[in-house]
Order: C-alpha cells, then sequence, then structure tokens
C-alpha cells in the first residue's frame, strides 16, 4: 500500500530536544576525526570526494522549507528561485491555505503564500516573502538519472526541525520511470523516482538531490505496510523534469489539471499497446485515432506498456500539444494531439475546496472581477462570508493573495501575464496602427496579399478575395473559407501587437507551453514559451510567445470543442530577416484540423503609420 | 551520474561513496562505535582503491545483475497475501531459484524478465526446511547467476538488494535496488506470526529494509555484481518481535538448489501436488488422517489409521484427539498440521491424545522426509 507522507500535527516548538540529524554537520565532525586519527591513510581523492559530498548536502540544505501549518502539521518544501518560489506537495499545503510559515536553515521563518496547485499531481508552488536572494536549488535532468546513482533527501520528517536545520537522509536511485496509482483521481505519481534514501512522514515536498547537489525531484511518497507509518527502504519523489513541465502553469496562480489522451489503451495479447476505447469528442479522435491503433510512441517517448503511456501523461498538462506517433496495419503515422484534462474545472475546484477547508478560497466567486484590491482588503468580496474568509489571511499574505474561480491565487496570474507584456514590448517597438500590408507568396509560388486594419481585413489568394469586417464579432463564417479564421487571427494579432496583450479583450497569463512540440523527447525538458489565454469578440485564442518576447503563434477558437485556425509565425524580424519591419514574420503557417490551410512566404511587409488609416471606434470587447 | 565512464572516474566515483558511508555511519553510531565504524569505513576505503580499476559503476553493476532477477505472480492477492515475488536465474536453460511460499501455490506461476519477456513457469522442486524453490522457465542462453561453493561475504561488505518490493516494477520495468552492509552472519531465530519459523541455518543481517512485500527471492550481491544470497520471507526476530531484514547465503542457495535438482523424481512429485502439500506437511505421511479442515476451528480429531503406519504403530486409533504435539498443545486441525511442518525432518514426533477421558503419550518416531510419503488419495487437505 502507499500513503502519501505528510507528517501529522506538531507544532515548531514541540519538542526542541529532538534535533534533527544533520547529516553534513555530524560529517564534518567525523572528517576531523578521521582526519586527526589517520590522516595519513586517507587518500587525497577520498577526502576531496567526501568535501564536495558536504557541500552538495549543503547546498541542498540551504534551499530545504520546513512548513509548519500551525495545528494542521507541515512537511517540507525545495526553493527554485532567489525571489522565493518554493516547491512542495499538495497534500502538505492542503491543510495550511493560503498562508503558512516556513523556516529555513538560516534559522530565519518567513511568511509564505500558496501560488499554484497541482492535485493531481500532489504539487503545490508557495512563494516565501520578504527576500529577492532566496538560497535556492537548481535543476537537475531528471530522465538522465540512473538506478544507481547517489542522491539524498533534504527535508523536515516527522517535523524534527523546531530548530530549523532540515535532516539528511541519504541512498541510491532505486528505481526510475515507477508508475504510482493516484488516490482516486488526484496524487498520481507518474513517472518518478524511487528512492532508499529514507523519505518518512514530515519529508513530503522537500527535495530530493543528485550527488551535485542539483534537484532531480520532489519527495512526495512512500510504500508503507506492516511496519507502520515509517520509512521502508522505498521512496517515491516527483521528477523534476515533470515538476519542469507544470512550472509556468503554477507560476501564473491555476488551478493545475493533467492530461489525458481521451482514450483508453489495452495491452493486446501480442503485448501492444491498443486503443480500447476513444471519445468522439476527443481531439485525438479528430486527428484520426481510431480503435484498436498501436500507440508506439507520445511526447517524443517510446511506449511499450499500458504503464509507460500513464507515464509519459502523468508528466503533461491539459492544453499541451503533443506528437502521437500510432500504427495501423503496419503504417507509422505521426498526428498533433491536443490534450484534454483529466477533470472537468468544476471538479478540480471542488477537490480543492472539499479538502482545503477555512482558507480565503471563496465559493461564489464568479468570473467578474478584474479590479486590484478584491480579496486584498477583504471588501472585494461581497458576501459576509467571503469577508470571514477574508479575514483568516493574514496581513503580511494578503497583497498577495487574490481569489478568484478556477485559480488557486489569481494575484500571481497579473504577476505572469504582466511580466510577458514586458517580454513582448521589449522584444520589438509598437508597431505603427495604420493598414498593414503583406505580400508575397504561397509554397506553391502563387502570390498572395494580406491587408489588416482596425476597420477590416482583406486576403487575395488565387482563389478569390475574402473580407472581413474588424469591429463586430468575429466567431461568425470563420474566413477565408477551409482556415478556420485565418483572418479573424492575423487582425487579433495586429491588434496584440500594436495594443499590448493586457489590452486584447480579456487575457490572462495561461503557463508554459513547448516552443516545437515536435522537438519533445526521450530525455530531458523541451524548450519553453509562454502561452497567454484571450477571450475578445466572440473567439477564444491562446497565444505563443517566445522567451525572447516574440510572437511565434496563435490558436483561434470560433466554438468550442471545434478544431482551431492555428497560425504559426516563423522566422520573426529581427531574429531574421532584417528587411521586415520587428515583429513580422518571413513565413505564415496556417493549419485548421488535419489539413495545412497554407504556408505563407512574406515578401514585402508595409506597416502605414496610424493618420494613414480612419480610427474607428474601439469594438468588440 | 552518467554509466560508462572511463575507469579513472570510478576511483573517485568509490571514494564519493565512501564519504556517505562516513555520513550514513556516523549518523547511525553513537560516538564509541563511530570509531569503530571509521576503522571500518577507513579499511574499505583502502579496499576500495585498491580494487577500484577493475569494478564497474555501481549503476552498471546493478543493470547487469538486474537481468537475471525476475517478476514472480502467481497465487494470492487476498487477506494481505501477496500474489507476487522475486526470482533468480541461476541457469541459461532457465532455472529459477526463489522462496518457497503462498505464491507459488498456483496453476500459473509467471516470470518477468528485465526486458518484459513473460514466461510461464513450472515448480520443478522444492526444499521444504530451507524454504527455497525451483522453478523452470522455458527460455535459453538466458543471463544467469551461477550457484556453487562460497566463502561467506565478510561482515561489512556492501551489497545491493534487488527485488521486486511492492510489485512496483511491472512489465520491462526493472525491480528495485536498494544499498546496505551485511551486518552479521548469524542463526536465524525468527517467527511468522506466532509460529517459530523450523529453518535455524546462517543468514546475513542487512542494514537496509530489505524484506518487503514482494521482496522474497530477490538477489543480494556485492558491489563486484557476484551474487551473495537471497532475500527470504518477512519474518519477525523471535526475541525483539522486529521485522529481519535477511538474506539466504548462496551457500545455502546451492545447496539446497543441488538438492532439489538431484532430488528428481521425489521432489517434482512433491511438487506436483503444489508446494503447501509440501510446506504443510502432510500428517497422512505418518498413516494419520485427521477429519476434514472444514470450519476455522476444527477439533484435531483422528478419522482413521493406515495399517502398519507409523501412527499405527505408535498405538494412534479413530476417533482419538490430538491435543499436543512435542508437548506444544494444539487446539484445532490447522494447528496439528503446523505444528508437525514446523519439526525438522528427522525431529522425533511426539503426539498426546485423549482418549475415553485419559491422555495417551505416542511416540511416533523421526520426522519422515517432506513429500517422500504421498498423501493416500481422497484425503482431505
Amino acid at each position: 500500500m502507499q500513503w502519501k507522507v505528510a507528517s501529522p500535527r506538531r507544532g515548531p516548538r514541540a519538542r526542541p530536544a529532538v534535533a534533527g540529524c544533520v547529516a553534513w554537520a555530524v560529517a564534518c565532525a567525523a572528517c576531523g576525526a578521521a582526519s586527526a586519527a589517520r590522516a595519513d591513510e586517507v587518500p587525497a581523492a577520498v577526502l576531496d570526494a567526501q568535501q564536495r559530498r558536504i557541500d552538495a548536502m549543503r547546498r541542498g540544505s540551504a534551499a530545504a522549507v520546513a512548513i509548519f501549518a500551525g495545528e494542521a502539521g507541515g512537511g517540507s518544501g525545495v526553493l527554485i528561485s532567489p525571489d522565493g518560489y518554493a516547491l512542495t506537495n499538495f497534500h502538505v499545503v492542503q491543510p495550511a491555505g493560503v498562508a503558512m510559515t516556513c523556516g529555513l536553515a538560516d534559522g530565519r521563518l518567513y511568511d509564505a503564500v500558496l501560488v499554484g496547485l497541482d492535485p493531481t499531481g500532489d504539487v503545490a508552488l508557495v512563494k516565501l516573502l520578504g527576500r529577492d536572494d532566496f538560497p535556492h536549488a537548481t535543476w537537475a535532468d531528471s530522465d538522465a538519472v540512473e538506478v544507481g546513482d547517489f542522491c539524498f533527501a533534504a527535508g523536515n520528517p516527522f517535523l524534527l526541525a523546531t530548530d530549523l536545520q532540515p535532516s539528511i537522509s541519504a541512498g541510491i536511485v532505486s528505481g526510475t520511470r515507477r508508475y504510482q496509482f493516484p488516490a482516486g483521481t488526484i496524487l498520481e505519481y507518474a513517472d518518478c523516482l524511487q528512492v532508499d534514501a529514507a523519505i518518512n512522514p514530515g519529508n513530503s515536498g522537500g527535495g530530493l538531490f543528485d550527488a551535485a547537489g542539483r534537484l532531480i525531484g520532489v519527495n512526495g511518497r512512500a510504500s508503507f505496510e506492516k511496519r507502520g507509518r515509517v520509512n521502508v527502504g522505498v521512496g517515491y519523489a516527483i521528477s523534476a523534469n515533470q515538476l519542469r513541465n507544470f512550472l509556468g502553469l503554477l507560476k501564473g496562480g491555476r488551478l493545475v489539471d493533467h492530461a489525458t489522451l481521451g482514450a483508453t489503451v489495452a495491452t493486446s495479447a501480442d503485448g501492444r499497446v491498443v486503443v480500447s476505447d476513444i471519445l468522439e469528442t476527443s481531439d485525438a479522435w479528430r486527428r484520426g485515432l481510431r480503435y484498436d491503433d498501436e500507440i508506439v510512441a507520445l511526447a517524443g517517448r517510446t511506449v511499450r506498456t499500458v504503464n509507460a503511456l500513464k507515464n509519459v501523461l502523468g508528466t503533461l498538462p491539459a492544453g499541451w500539444q503533443v506528437p502521437l506517433v500510432i500504427r495501423r496495419g503496419g503504417r507509422r503515422e505521426e498526428i498533433l494531439v491536443r490534450l484534454a484534462g483529466v477533470h472537468a474545472a468544476a471538479e478540480l475546484a471542488r477537490i480543492v475546496e472539499g479538502k482545503q477547508q477555512g482558507t480565503g478560497r471563496p465559493a461564489g466567486d464568479g468570473e467578474g472581477p478584474e479590479g486590484p484590491g478584491r480579496g486584498r482588503d477583504g471588501r472585494g468580496d461581497g458576501s459576509p462570508d467571503g469577508k470571514a474568509r477574508a479575514a483568516a489571511v493574514p496581513a503580511a499574505v494578503q497583497p498577495f493573495y487574490e481569489p478568484r474561480r478556477g485559480f488557486t491565487n489569481h494575484h500571481f496570474n497579473r504577476v505572469e501575464l504582466d511580466r510577458v507584456v514586458r517580454l513582448v514590448a521589449a522584444a520589438a517597438p509598437q508597431p505603427p496602427r495604420g493598414r498593414w500590408t503583406l505580400v508575397g507568396r504561397l509554397a506553391t509560388g502563387e502570390p498572395f496579399r494580406i491587408e489588416l486594419s482596425d476597420t477590416e481585413g482583406v486576403i487575395d489568394l488565387p482563389t478569390g478575395t475574402t473580407r472581413v469586417d474588424a469591429t463586430g464579432d468575429l466567431d461568425e463564417n470563420p474566413s477565408p473559407p477551409g482556415s478556420g479564421g485565418m483572418l479573424a487571427a492575423l487582425l487579433l494579432w495586429r491588434r496584440l501587437l500594436c495594443e499590448g496583450p493586457a489590452r486584447l479583450g480579456r487575457t490572462s497569463y495561461w503557463g508554459g507551453v513547448p516552443l516545437d512540440p515536435r522537438s519533445l523527447g526521450e530525455r530531458g525538458v523541451p524548450a519553453l514559451g509562454d502561452m497567454l489565454e484571450s477571450s475578445v469578440a466572440g473567439v477564444e485564442l491562446r497565444w505563443t510567445v517566445a522567451p525572447e518576447g516574440m510572437v511565434k503563434g496563435v490558436d483561434l477558437w470560433t466554438a468550442p470543442d471545434a478544431d482551431p485556425c492555428e497560425v504559426r509565425f516563423d522566422a520573426v524580424s529581427p531574429d531574421s530577416r532584417a528587411d521586415l519591419p520587428p515583429g513580422m514574420p518571413a513565413s505564415i503557417t496556417v493549419r485548421h484540423g488535419n489539413e495545412t490551410f497554407g504556408v505563407f512566404r512574406v515578401e514585402s511587409a508595409v506597416l502605414a503609420p496610424a493618420d494613414a488609416a480612419a480610427r474607428p471606434s474601439e469594438g468588440g470587447t | 551520474m552518467p554509466s560508462g565512464q572511463p575507469p579513472g572516474t570510478i576511483a573517485t566515483w568509490i571514494a564519493t561513496w565512501i564519504a556517505t558511508w562516513i555520513a550514513t555511519w556516523s549518523r547511525a553510531l553513537d560516538g564509541f562505535r563511530m570509531a569503530t565504524g571509521l576503522g571500518i569505513v577507513a579499511c574499505l576505503a583502502g579496499v576500495a582503491v585498491t580494487v577500484s580499476t577493475a569494478l564497474a559503476s555501481p549503476q552498471e553493476t546493478i543493470a547487469g545483475a538486474a537481468r537475471k532477477v525476475v517478476k514472480i505472480h502467481g497465487a494470492g492477492g487476498v487477506r494481505g497475501l501477496e500474489a507476487y515475488q522475486t526470482g533468480i536465474l541461476v541457469s541459461p536453460a532457465g532455472h529459477v531459484v526463489t522462496v518457497l511460499s503462498t505464491v507459488l501455490d498456483a496453476d500459473d506461476i509467471t516470470c518477468v524478465l528485465d526486458d518484459g519477456r513473460r514466461y510461464r513457469a513450472t515448480l520443478l522442486g522444492v526444499d521444504a526446511r530451507r524454504e527455497l524453490a525451483v522453478l523452470v522457465i522455458e527460455g535459453e542462453e538466458l543471463p544467469a547467476f551461477t550457484l556453487g561453493a562460497a566463502d561467506p561475504a565478510p561482515v561489512g561488505t556492501r551489497v545491493f538488494a534487488l527485488s521486486n518490493l511492492f510489485n512496483v516494477a511491472v512489465g520491462d520495468e526493472r525491480v528495485s535496488a536498494q544499498h546496505g552492509v551485511v551486518s552479521a552472519l548469524v542463526p536465524l531465530e525468527a517467527r511468522r506470526g506466532g509460529y517459530e519459523v523450523p529453518y535455524r541455518g546462517e543468514v546475513y543481517i542487512l542494514d537496509c529494509t530489505t524484506n518487503n512485500p514482494g521482496s522474497p527471492g530477490g538477489a543480494v550481491i556485492d558491489w563486484r555484481g557476484r551474487l551473495i544470497g537471497m532475500l527470504g520471507k518477512e519474518l519477525r526476530a523471535s526475541g525483539t518481535g522486529i521485522w529481519l531484514n535477511y538474506a539466504i547465503p548462496l551457500a545455502t542457495l546451492a545447496d539446497g538448489y543441488a538438492g532439489i535438482v538431484a532430488g528428481g523424481a521425489a521432489s517434482a512429485e512433491a511438487a506436483a501436488s503444489g508446494p503447501a502439500a509440501a510446506t504443510r506437511f502432510d500428517p497422512a505421511s505418518l498413516g494419520l488422517v485427521l477429519v476434514p479442515d472444514l470450519l476455522d476451528r476444527t477439533p484435531p480429531f483422528v478419522e482413521s489409521v493406515a495399517a502398519e503406519s507409523a501412527a499405527f504403530r505408535a498405538g494412534i486409533r479413530a476417533d482419538d484427539l490430538v491435543i499436543a504435539v512435542g508437548g506444544r498443545s494444539v487446539a484445532t486441525r490447522a494447528a496439528v498440521q503446523q505444528a508437525l511442518a514446523a519439526l525438522a525432518v528427522g525431529d522425533p514426533v511426539r503426539l498426546s491424545v485423549v482418549r475415553g477421558g485419559t491422555i495417551v503419550e505416542c511416540d511416533l518416531g523421526p520426522r519422515p522426509e517432506a513429500g517422500r510419503n504421498r498423501a493416500t488419495p481422497g484425503e482431505a487437505r
């Protein structure tokens, strides 16, 4: 049987005599004793190696967080950035609510606020407040971890860190890519690391480090059975690479969901993994996945067993688009599939609300609140119920907490949105607001001409001319026909570049996404960009922004559960093609459903100044 | 750290590990013992550095040995009995040594190799006293350990334990690897529930929690990848009640394996009726037929006594009530069977029975070899 390893309640001052056994400190003493007794017999290489180990453990200790949730118990965490972001387990913060007290090895206590939750993966992101120079762990590639590798955990087992000094337990990696079934629909440990370093109650949420002291995972679970709730040499850690896939979503203050294909699989008699059932509303179905198709690979990882597929899926956030390789009748085929969520949004909220009582989470908070201050001073939520909850958030944490349905803490969505807005603004100066004219050739060699302005969008194609009114709703008659709404997407792209993302209808930060889904592989973390989500003029959009601030793509939905129009901007100036104005792509690829609508090679782009075109009234939002 | 490193870095690796041991030991031991521990560690350091050029990395050692360990699936899955355990490949032809347990009490036993290959296994034979069993899978040129005479691994030997603990590895997933040190080589004094384990041979005591559900049959190897023992069942120490982490030494394993393979017909015949018949020593081999075990607490009445059997010669008669085996009181039919099974081969079998309100002591002579005398057909088990 497996159980999560949150510690039962025990206050920080419960028993000061029982200090955590900090191995590196003792090791220092041991080292001193050894060198005094037999200095001449210990080879220098051994002493060097020992010193490296001590240093690694010291680094791990510095990044270790002791989380105290008052009467509710507590656990561990690990700092991952100088501004205080720390990872821990959902099941550790779940009883604590939105505010908690955290201790570091420097002997000081810090206020911390809940940022994002991933109940399915048993992950929570919190932010320690008050410093911008926190010691923090550096990431290691957890896909490169091998069975037999040395590892150590730094944490707060049995809540021993009453003096805030973390305990170290060392061991080896016992297994990689383990799959541990969820409890109900949450707390699933997929593709996790198994270690024989002691993981005890209270170690939950703490860091698992490699020999160099780099973070390879977050401990959270152990196999317990007849020997009671103590370590039996079998602990599990969420892999660093999974955590990095989800980090953007968590930083956006979201209530994060895991991915499903919308299909179930089974092992066939000859040992292949085949589709045994599939939802006809799923993207996988629309992309062509059918019953009895063999799953060969997902997201760049080979799939040979049902567990292997669960492992890959468990590391991916809902909403990512990933390549799926299938085999049907001996033919191999690769399709890009948009992954759906394991839970309905409301279902996930209910799970968290049910588990998290007496916190600032509002029950009746609708879509509405945009104005700052809501939740900060307790006045924004009109209901007396809401007031009572807001009052429960300590004063130190209130400026960093804003409740909103569907979010863990909407305050941090603003923080991330602001960051991306600045990123986009820094990448290219705001382009002129007049009529934009893009001229070039299709992949077939035939010419095209695109005109975009505040009032209309026009496209000339060999097949004819299409016109869209830019002042009304854009969800009717997606055009040109067969594109899924290419002109609408380009018109809103123009507005996004001119006005900045924050002013485009209702826009929020979505999270991190792979810049190139087809680059996902067996090992390592993909290159991630930021995704923004907009709702404007009757359509829903998701924008991909490169780390350098260029807008690399947009997906536009005119109706939910339909295929979006997917527009990709390649070789965006000034990255390449310096002859084009900044922010303009040398190539635009438009896909809809399973078809590529067109590849547009831009030969010239003319962006007229604002006064060159009549300025219409703002519309659509 | 990646595998396949150049040899030059291996010494560093060993050294790195030793630093860990210092930390581990110093944490575990008090002041006086720490000094001893450091002494041993220092010695180990010397040894490790000397031989380091010949050693593969721990990752390579584990990967190589794990290919010779199989996941076994069989009977169980109810009432806290696992339906899985571990086995060790000991011949390229597919002989698998494992622990004799209820998992093997199934018509369908499956062995899954490191690469995901699945084989249906047949039970070749068992050694009830050592609680060993040998399975055979139909493979060719399989990776295997070699069983043979071996000196015991000295106390302080660093080991890896490879096992299918908690059944976390399925299909082509590798069994779990744990690390530890041989703490002692001592006679096993253990119990399972309230029942003393009959085996009294020497076992390695390990300093890590190796004996978990699914671990029985797991391989214990040294840092050169050589098999030194096999993990046993989950047992508690008789004296203290603590759970033991132990392994059956290679020499015992080799003896048991040789016996089972050489035992041929007799052994295989015993195996044919399932290992339970062999573990639970059958009173019928003494000529004693007890009433069918229909209730939770069936009283151990004698149903019948075979003519010219040991029981007959000892004076036991139908309708006698067995109240003690070897002076230990037994209240149920199951307790009689368990008490008889607890006796080693050759131990005197003494029963106390009640007949007409009088206690009669009966001496049945030495306990026969397990499985030599088959249960009479029709006898209820």
